[in-house]
C-alpha cells in the first residue's frame, strides 16, 4: 500500500518534471517579470550604472521585450551570466532570453538547441595591444602572449588565425572580461582579443585609453544576437519582431520623442499595423495590440538605442559600420510588417 | 526414547520478518535498498525525460571531435587539432603534476613545521603556530589568488629584460636583469628556466600516442641502478661491521656509484643546458612554467603543509615522553631520537589523516581555473564543455576521474599504512 502510493508519487512527479516547458511568454506573464540573461558587466552593452539600474545596448532589447509582452520596460530581472554559464543558464530555464553578445553559429544553434532570433549587432574579433608595443598588424604578433575569455567562438577563432597565418603564440584563458582586462593592464598578456565592440567598450574604461590601440585586422564574423531556447517558435517570434519593430521605427524615423505624435497623425499603414492603430498584429503573437508601440517608447528605435549607448558620442565611439540600416549601406534589414 | 524433546519447528511466517529479531534487520535493510535503488533510477530516468524534452541525448561522441583551442602546459603534444578526449588527457596530467608537486611540498613543510611547532624554542614553536593558524584559516581560495596577483603584478614585464644595441652602446642597463647568472628570468607571466637539452638524444618512441623519450627512461634506469648498487655496498659494509666490529670507509665509494654513472651516461648523450633568451614579445628557449601553476603548487602546499603539521604534531604528541626518555638515556641526540624513535611510531598515528589531506589537495587543483590554469576542470569541465554544450557527460566524466584518482592514491597509502603499522607477532 504505502509503496504504491510513494510510486504513484514518484511517477507523477516524473511527470510533471517532463512536462515543464515551452510556453515562456505564460510563464513571463503569470510571473509578470522578464529575466533577461545578461553580461556580467560589459560598459556600453550590458552593466549596472552608478544607481545600480542595468543600461546598455542589450538591455535596451531587454527592456524592449518587457515593454512589448507586459506593458513595462522595468519589469526586468537582469542575471549577470558569464561567456561559460550564459547558455546553460538559457538551456535550463533560469533565463528566457539571452541578450549578451552571443555569437550565432552552426553548432550553437543546433547541437546546444537554443534559437538565434536576430542579429543585434554584426560585430567581427579584433586584438587590442599598448601603443608602446609597436605593432601595427595581428599578423606581427607571433609568439605573443594572448589574453582571451574562455567559452567564447573567439578562443577557436584564435587558433584558427594563428594556425592559418602560421605563427604562434601563448594563450592565457580567463574567466571574465574584467579579469582579461586586468592582465592585460598589468601586461601579463601582450594582447588582448574579443569582439571588436567588446574591446572599444573595454578600452573606454581604462584610465589611459589613448594608450592602447585596436589592430586593424578583424579576424571573424561575428552576429551577436537575442538568444532563446529551441522549440518555443511563438517567444522566439516575440523577440525577433521586437526587435524588427525597433529596426523599423528607425526606417520610419519613429523616435521615443514623435511616438505620440506619429501615432495620432500617420497614415502610412505599415506604421499603423504596427502601433497596433490597424488589425490585430499584436493578437497573433499572443499581445496586446500596442505591444511593439510600447517596445518603440520605452527606449526609442534601433538608431537611438544604439547613439545612446555605444555611438559615436558615447566613450565607447562605435560606428555604425555594417550596423546602419540597409538603407545606409549597413545590414540591418527587417522584413515587412504585414 | 528421546532424552529432550526437539523445540517445535516453527513454520516462516510473513510477520516475522517485522516481529522476529532474527529477520528484522535483514528486512530494515532490503527496504532501504530497494528505496535507495528507486531514488537513483528516478533520478536517472527525470534526467534522461528532462534531456528528451530539450531534444538532447546522453552521448559521449564529442570527445573524438577537434577540440580546436589551444592549451599553454602541455606535458605530451597537443595542437587545436587534436581531440576533445587528448585535451581532457592534457587537463588530467595538468592536474596529477600540481596534486604531485603539492603533495611532496606540502609533506615536507607539514613535517618540518609539525616537529619545529614542539620546539622548546618559544620564538619558532609561536612563528609555526602564526603560520598554521593563519593558513588553516583562511579559504585556500584566496590564498591562490593572493600568491598569483603577488606574481603578476610586482615583477616585471618581459620587454623590462630586453637590452638593445643602444642600450649597450650607452651604457644604460635594462628595467629588470635577470637572476643566477642570466640563466633564470622571473617575469610577471612565468618563469623562465634553463632547460636540459641532449644533443646526441636517443629519440623517443610512441606508445599510445604518447611519446616517451628514451633518454630519459636510460637515464632513470641508471640513476635506478646506482641505488641499487649503492644499497648493496651499504649492506655489504654492515656485514663486514657486523662481522669484524669495524665499518669500512664508505662514503667516496656512495658518491662514486651513486653519481659518476649518470654523470658519464649525461656526458656521452651531449648535455648541456638551453638558456631562456629574450626575443620577440616573450622569452624563447628553456622551460617556461606559467604563474598560474606555480601560485597553485606554492598555495596548495602552504595551506595542506599547515593541516599536516597538525597531523604530525598530533602523532607526536601521541607517542609517549617515556620513548624519547629512553632514547635519551641510550645516549641519543635529539635529531637521532625524533628520527629514529619518535616518527616512524608517529607515522602509525599521522598517515590515516594524511591519506585524507593528499585526496583534498588532489580535489583542491580544481580551484586552478580561478587563476586561468588549464587542469582537468577548465579544460574537460571548462572549455570542452563549453563549447560543445554536453553539461552532463562532462561533469560525470570529471566527477569520475576524480574519483578514480582519489581512489589510487588512497589505495596506494593504504599499502604504505599497511607497511609501517604494528606488526604484532
Amino acid at each position: 500500500m504505502k509503496k504504491s502510493v510513494f510510486l504513484g508519487t514518484l511517477a507523477a512527479t516524473t511527470m510533471i518534471a517532463g512536462v515543464a516547458a515551452a510556453g515562456t511568454l505564460d510563464d513571463v506573464k503569470a510571473r509578470g517579470e522578464l529575466i533577461c540573461g545578461s553580461n556580467t558587466g560589459l560598459t556600453g552593452f550590458g552593466a549596472p550604472d552608478a544607481n545600480g539600474n542595468w543600461v546598455g545596448f542589450d538591455v535596451a532589447l531587454c527592456r524592449a521585450v518587457a515593454a512589448a509582452v507586459l506593458g513595462d520596460q522595468n519589469k526586468v530581472k537582469f542575471v549577470p551570466t558569464t561567456g561559460e554559464t550564459r547558455f546553460t543558464a538559457l538551456a535550463s530555464g533560469e533565463v528566457d532570453i539571452l541578450v549578451r553578445n552571443s555569437t550565432w553559429t552552426y553548432s550553437r544553434d543546433n547541437d546546444l538547441k537554443l534559437d538565434f532570433v536576430a542579429v543585434n549587432y554584426y560585430d567581427g574579433q579584433g586584438f587590442m595591444v599598448k601603443k608602446d608595443l609597436g605593432v601595427s598588424s595581428a599578423k606581427e604578433l607571433d609568439g605573443a602572449t594572448v589574453c582571451i575569455q574562455t567559452g567564447t567562438t573567439t578562443e577557436l577563432n584564435l587558433a584558427d588565425f594563428f594556425k592559418f597565418n602560421n605563427i604562434s603564440y601563448t594563450p592565457v584563458t580567463v574567466q571574465d572580461d574584467s579579469e582579461a582586462q586586468r592582465q592585460y593592464l598589468a601586461g601579463a598578456c601582450d594582447a588582448y582579443t574579443t569582439d571588436a565592440s567588446g574591446l572599444a567598450a573595454a578600452r573606454a574604461t581604462m584610465a589611459d585609453s589613448e594608450n592602447h590601440v585596436i589592430l586593424p585586422e578583424i579576424i571573424s564574423k561575428e552576429p551577436l544576437g537575442p538568444v532563446v531556447r529551441h522549440g518555443d517558435n511563438q517567444w522566439g517570434d516575440i523577440v525577433r519582431w521586437t526587435f524588427f519593430s525597433l529596426l523599423i521605427a528607425e526606417e520610419k524615423g519613429i523616435t521615443k520623442a514623435n511616438i505620440e505624435e506619429v501615432a495620432a497623425s500617420t497614415t502610412d499603414p505599415e506604421v499603423r499595423r504596427m502601433l497596433g492603430l490597424e488589425g490585430n498584429m499584436g493578437a497573433m503573437l499572443g499581445l496586446d495590440a500596442g505591444a511593439f508601440k510600447n517596445a518603440i517608447s520605452a527606449n526609442g528605435n534601433y538608431g537611438e538605442i544604439f547613439e545612446a549607448n555605444i555611438g559615436s558620442a558615447t566613450p565607447i565611439g562605435l560606428a555604425r559600420g555594417l550596423n546602419a540600416l540597409w538603407t545606409q549601406g549597413g545590414l540591418q534589414y527587417a522584413p515587412p510588417f504585414r | 526414547m528421546a532424552l529432550a524433546s526437539e523445540a517445535p519447528k516453527e513454520s516462516f511466517r510473513l510477520s516475522m520478518l517485522i516481529y522476529d529479531t532474527r529477520y528484522r534487520s535483514m528486512t530494515i535493510q532490503v527496504v532501504v535498498l530497494i528505496l535507495v535503488l528507486l531514488f537513483v533510477g528516478w533520478l536517472a530516468d527525470n534526467t534522461i525525460q528532462n534531456l528528451a524534452a530539450k531534444d538532447k541525448d546522453i552521448n559521449f561522441g564529442f570527445l573524438w571531435n577537434r577540440a580546436g583551442y589551444d592549451i599553454e602546459q602541455q606535458l605530451i603534444p597537443y595542437t587545436n587539432d587534436s581531440t576533445h578526449g587528448r585535451a581532457a588527457i592534457i587537463g588530467l596530467l595538468n592536474t596529477l603534476v600540481v596534486a604531485f608537486f603539492g603533495c611532496v611540498f606540502a609533506t615536507i613543510i607539514g613535517v618540518f613545521v609539525g616537529v619545529l611547532r614542539l620546539s622548546n624554542n618559544w620564538l619558532v614553536s609561536r612563528l609555526m603556530t602564526v603560520y598554521v593558524e593563519a593558513f588553516r584559516n583562511v579559504p585556500l581560495l584566496l590564498w591562490i589568488i593572493l600568491v598569483f596577483v603577488v606574481m603578476s603584478e610586482t615583477r616585471p614585464q618581459p620587454r623590462d629584460f630586453r637590452v638593445t644595441d643602444e642600450m649597450i652602446a650607452s651604457g644604460t642597463e635594462p628595467a629588470a636583469k635577470m637572476w643566477f647568472w642570466d640563466s633564470v628570468a622571473v617575469t610577471n607571466r612565468g618563469t623562465d628556466l634553463p632547460a636540459p637539452v641532449l644533443d646526441r638524444g636517443l629519440g623517443s618512441i610512441d606508445i599510445g600516442s604518447v611519446p616517451v623519450n628514451l633518454s630519459v627512461l636510460l637515464t632513470l634506469a641508471v640513476i635506478v641502478a646506482s641505488v641499487l648498487a649503492n644499497r648493496a655496498l651499504l649492506r655489504r659494509a654492515r656485514a663486514i661491521q657486523e662481522e669484524t666490529g669495524e665499518r669500512p670507509v664508505t662514503w667516496w665509494k656512495s658518491l662514486a656509484i651513486l653519481f659518476l654513472p649518470t654523470i658519464a651516461l649525461l656526458m656521452a648523450l651531449g648535455f648541456h643546458l638551453d638558456y631562456p633568451v629574450f626575443k620577440g614579445f616573450n622569452f624563447q628557449g628553456g622551460i617556461s612554467v606559467m604563474h598560474s601553476f606555480t601560485a597553485l603548487v606554492i598555495a596548495l602546499s602552504l595551506y595542506t603543509g599547515a593541516f599536516i603539521a597538525e597531523i604530525v604534531r598530533a602523532g607526536i604528541m601521541a607517542i609517549s615522553r617515556g620513548q624519547s626518555e629512553a632514547a635519551f638515556a641510550l645516549g641519543l641526540r635529539p635529531g637521532r631520537t625524533m628520527s629514529l624513535i619518535i616518527l616512524p611510531q608517529a607515522l602509525r598515528v599521522i598517515i590515516p589523516p594524511l591519506i585524507s589531506q593528499y585526496l583534498n589537495l588532489t580535489k583542491n587543483t580544481s580551484l586552478g581555473i580561478a587563476v586561468s590554469y588549464l587542469d582537468l576542470r577548465g579544460t574537460l569541465g571548462g572549455i570542452t564543455l563549453n563549447q560543445t554544450g554536453r553539461e552532463l557527460e562532462c561533469m560525470l566524466l570529471m566527477m569520475l576521474t576524480y574519483l578514480i584518482i582519489s581512489l589510487i592514491i588512497s589505495s596506494l597509502m593504504n599499502v604504505f599504512n599497511s607497511s609501517v603499522k604494528l606488526k604484532e607477532r
